[in-house]
């Protein structure tokens, strides 16, 4: 995997799902590509305590973003414009062409995204569904394979297992560092702790990622 | 940095905005994982944004949280919830509800420019 292409709506959806991977993928050479499609400017949480407002939130969460890209090693993101909440309401033409511009300016041999219909908030399908809605129309042999991340309550009985697993644990710091990053939004003190990345329970948290190879016969 | 509500503070400043086109951002919500997180909570969020309003009255109140009522020409403008408000703004009223976790959950903001 040389090029991939990472679409993702909001800041912090890399960080515990896929940093890890990332990172290790960046280690072995890869060029990542992340677009993030909203600056999360509509999120609850503020800080613990919170410290941001509506109105200094979404540039903050930029600031938070690069950090964490910052600490995966990612090494171009793209940060859309879109507003977040609004992606199921976006123009689906509008929307799929700044996807498919991504894709043939990135010509990736892999692209990380939300399993459309099993990830929970509505901007994550949102963006699942248009990566796979572009991915879907190129012709069978361009067909880049669409990395997906689940996680809807009982998920497994509607897609089954994962089957892409990546071990993680050598790039726990990375993935810390990435969810530390994100201080609006995560409490890392009530997750971690003073554990460090090395620590076994954090080890076993934090070390394997998931994904499913989205089956473009079943979108019709 | 927000601060907690000095409702004299946000009431002048409800002055000063009142009789004039001013845009609102009023928004309220549960987030979006409520249902995930618990499947007994229901999920609910709103919000409207840079809509232009004009109140010709406009008042904040209760002893905290508070709430704030804006008397507009065919109807009104309402908020429960209120606890902090952004001291620094000078030109905008920034006003936001945040539960015992720090969440947000409520927020109320008028202002002459767009958001």
């Amino acid at each position: 995997m040389e090029r991939i292409l990472v679409v993702l709506p909001h800041p912090d959806d890399e960080a515990f799902t896929m940093s890890g991977t990332l990172a290790q993928l960046i280690d072995q050479g890869a060029q990542v590509t992340y677009a993030c499609l909203t600056l999360g400017e509509m999120a609850r949480n503020m800080g613990f305590p919170p410290f941001a407002s509506r109105i200094t939130l979404p540039q903050i969460r930029r600031g938070e973003l690069e950090e964490s890209c910052a600490a995966i090693g990612i090494q171009d993101l793209r940060m859309l414009g879109f507003h977040d909440k609004t992606i199921e309401f976006e123009d689906k033409v509008f929307l799929d062409e700044h996807i498919h511009a991504l894709i043939e300016e990135v010509k990736p041999d892999v692209i990380f995204t939300f399993y459309p219909g099993y990830s929970v908030h509505p901007d994550h399908d949102a963006t699942g569904e248009a990566v796979v809605r572009t991915v879907g129309r190129l012709p069978e042999e361009e067909r880049p394979p669409v990395y997906c991340v689940a996680f809807s309550r009982n998920h497994e009985q509607f897609i089954g297992k994962p089957d892409i697993s990546f071990d993680v644990r050598d790039y726990t710091k990375n993935k810390m560092a990435s969810i530390r990053a994100h201080r609006s939004q995560f409490n890392s003190s009530e997750i971690f702790g003073n554990k460090q990345h090395t620590d076994k329970e954090v080890q076993e948290r934090l070390g394997t990622e998931r994904f499913w190879t989205y089956k473009f016969e079943s979108w019709k | 940095m927000m601060q907690p509500i000095h409702p004299a503070e946000v009431q002048r400043r409800l002055e000063s905005l009142k009789d004039q086109d001013v845009y609102v951002h009023l928004e309220m919500t549960t987030g979006a994982y409520a249902a995930h997180n618990d499947a007994s909570k229901h999920p609910a969020a709103t919000f409207i944004s840079n809509a232009v309003i004009q109140y010709s009255h406009g008042l904040i109140s209760g002893n905290g949280p508070f709430r704030v009522g804006l008397k507009m020409q065919q109807g009104w403008v309402y908020s429960e919830g209120l606890t902090h408000y952004e001291e620094s703004e000078a030109e905008r009223l920034i006003l936001a509800g945040h539960d015992q976790q720090g969440k947000l959950v409520v927020a109320l903001q008028l202002s002459r420019e767009p958001f």
